[in-house]
């Protein structure tokens, strides 16, 4: 009886000196007793845990290795795919701007009826100025037909294929076209060139033409028809012994980079050539 | 199989002249690679279809062309008629004749041009023809005149392949 009562003692004295320890452990009035304590601990974790580490690393390194170059193949496969996608995306962009200009000309000019084509290829020869394009006579292009882009007059077809029409551009050096410049409405012969250049002659001396006037198509010679837009005068030429004034015309289509095209398909080009006459005529 | 093959290559190297070159002027001058592949395969030694390669490469270029369709045939073909006579007169240096050969078809083909243009009335500043095409697109053709002598003397070989005398 007396040594259980001894025993119920002793548990409760060595309960109350834990929870003791406890409450100055929660207190913290044990941390430097603690910390001089743990720190080896932690010292020694610390290293064994690093070796362990590095040994563990040596020997997965190989696999490492070879997961991460198979993952930067894989990375730069799909860094191609999107780099050639945004290429992609970037032509289809500018194609569907010059489109989007293109149908906004189609709208301001209802009058007419249209055929968009693509320009595939230039003339072999330097010496003159002809594109190809990719629509032909099963697209209802006929020769003499009138072409154009949002910004003006590019020419006109000068032969069909089945699939594939070739154009004659107005910097042609054989080409003239009837123009009229505004705003003095005066009249003129505008005239291509194996430089590229197109030049206005025929324009009376007594014309008043100033640089920066318009220079339109007048529909005159029935080739084209009038008001579409070919440039600016840039500088003109006067001699008081020519016949004629001469000017320079910039045009407001840039020939190099000519895209998709408008073909006038509802204009019909009158032959006006058996009316002219000629010294063997009557 | 020399005339069958001349086809394909002639028809691509038409393509890639109107679609690229064309595009790529130096001055307003421009190569015609069509030509220096008709000149490269005349030059070539064992060579016996220098004349169909120049009669089908002048048909397809005029065709494509909106230069008078004589005018290229009859160009291609003088060029090979002076690619096959200095392959007789310069045969232990090709590439000279080669040289030669593309500086004087070139002449010939865009002298011709000149002409046929001149006589359908179309006006041509002499000058500017001159200086700005003619010179230029015959710097052009000589440049590219050697890897076009060694690309279609490899296709030569191929073709005539040589044979051992025993």
């Amino acid at each position: 009886m007396r040594t259980s009562s001894a025993r119920t003692w002793q548990t409760a004295v060595l309960a109350f000196i834990i929870i003791g320890f406890i409450a100055l452990a929660l207190g913290g009035y044990l941390a430097p007793v603690t910390r001089v304590l743990m720190t080896p601990v932690i010292n020694a974790q610390t290293w064994l845990s690093t070796r362990y580490i590095l040994v563990q690393n040596y020997f997965n390194a190989p696999q490492d290795l070879g997961r991460l170059r198979q993952r930067n193949q894989e990375l730069e496969a799909e860094n191609a795919r999107l780099e050639s996608q945004i290429i992609e995306l970037e032509q289809q962009l500018s194609e569907t701007r010059i489109l989007s200009a293109l149908v906004d000309f189609a709208r301001v000019h209802p009058q007419n009826r249209y055929v968009a084509a693509s320009v595939i290829g230039r003339d072999p020869s330097p010496f003159v100025k002809y594109v190809i394009i990719n629509r032909g006579s099963d697209d209802s292009l006929r020769r003499g037909m009138p072409v154009v882009t949002s910004q003006g007059l590019v020419g006109r077809i000068a032969a069909v294929t089945a699939g594939a029409g070739r154009v004659e551009l107005i910097i042609n050096p054989a080409s003239s076209i009837n123009v009229r410049l505004e705003p003095s409405g005066t009249q003129a012969v505008l005239l291509g060139s194996v430089t590229g250049e197109l030049t206005l002659d025929m324009i009376p001396q007594s014309a008043s033409v100033q640089v920066g006037d318009l220079v339109l198509t007048s529909g005159l010679g029935g080739n084209y028809p009038g008001n579409i837009l070919i440039g600016q005068i840039t500088s003109i030429r006067r001699l008081e012994t020519d016949l004629f004034q001469t000017a320079s015309v910039q045009p407001v289509v840039d020939f190099s980079r000519l895209e998709i095209l408008l073909v006038i398909t509802n204009f019909q080009p009158v032959d006006i050539a058996p009316l002219v006459p000629t010294p063997a005529a009557p | 199989m020399p005339v069958l093959i001349a086809f394909p290559i002639l028809i691509l190297l038409l393509i890639v002249q109107t679609a690229i070159l064309s595009n790529t002027p130096l001055l307003q001058g421009t190569t015609d690679i069509v030509l220096l592949a008709v000149i490269a395969w005349a030059i070539q030694k064992k060579v016996d279809t220098a004349w169909v390669w120049g009669i089908i490469g002048g048909l397809l270029v005029g065709y494509v062309s909106a230069v008078p369709l004589p005018v290229y045939l009859a160009a291609y073909l003088g060029a090979v008629g002076i690619a096959l006579l200095l392959r007789q007169r310069v045969w232990n240096v090709p590439f000279l004749g080669m040289l030669i050969a593309t500086f004087t078809g070139t002449i010939l083909l865009q002298g011709s041009t000149v002409i046929a243009l001149r006589i359908a009335d179309t006006p041509l500043a002499m000058n500017d023809t001159l200086n700005l095409i003619i010179l230029p697109g015959l710097v052009l053709n000589l440049i590219l005149a050697l890897p076009f002598f060694l690309i279609f003397g490899d296709l030569a070989k191929w073709l005539y392949p040589e044979t051992l005398e025993m």
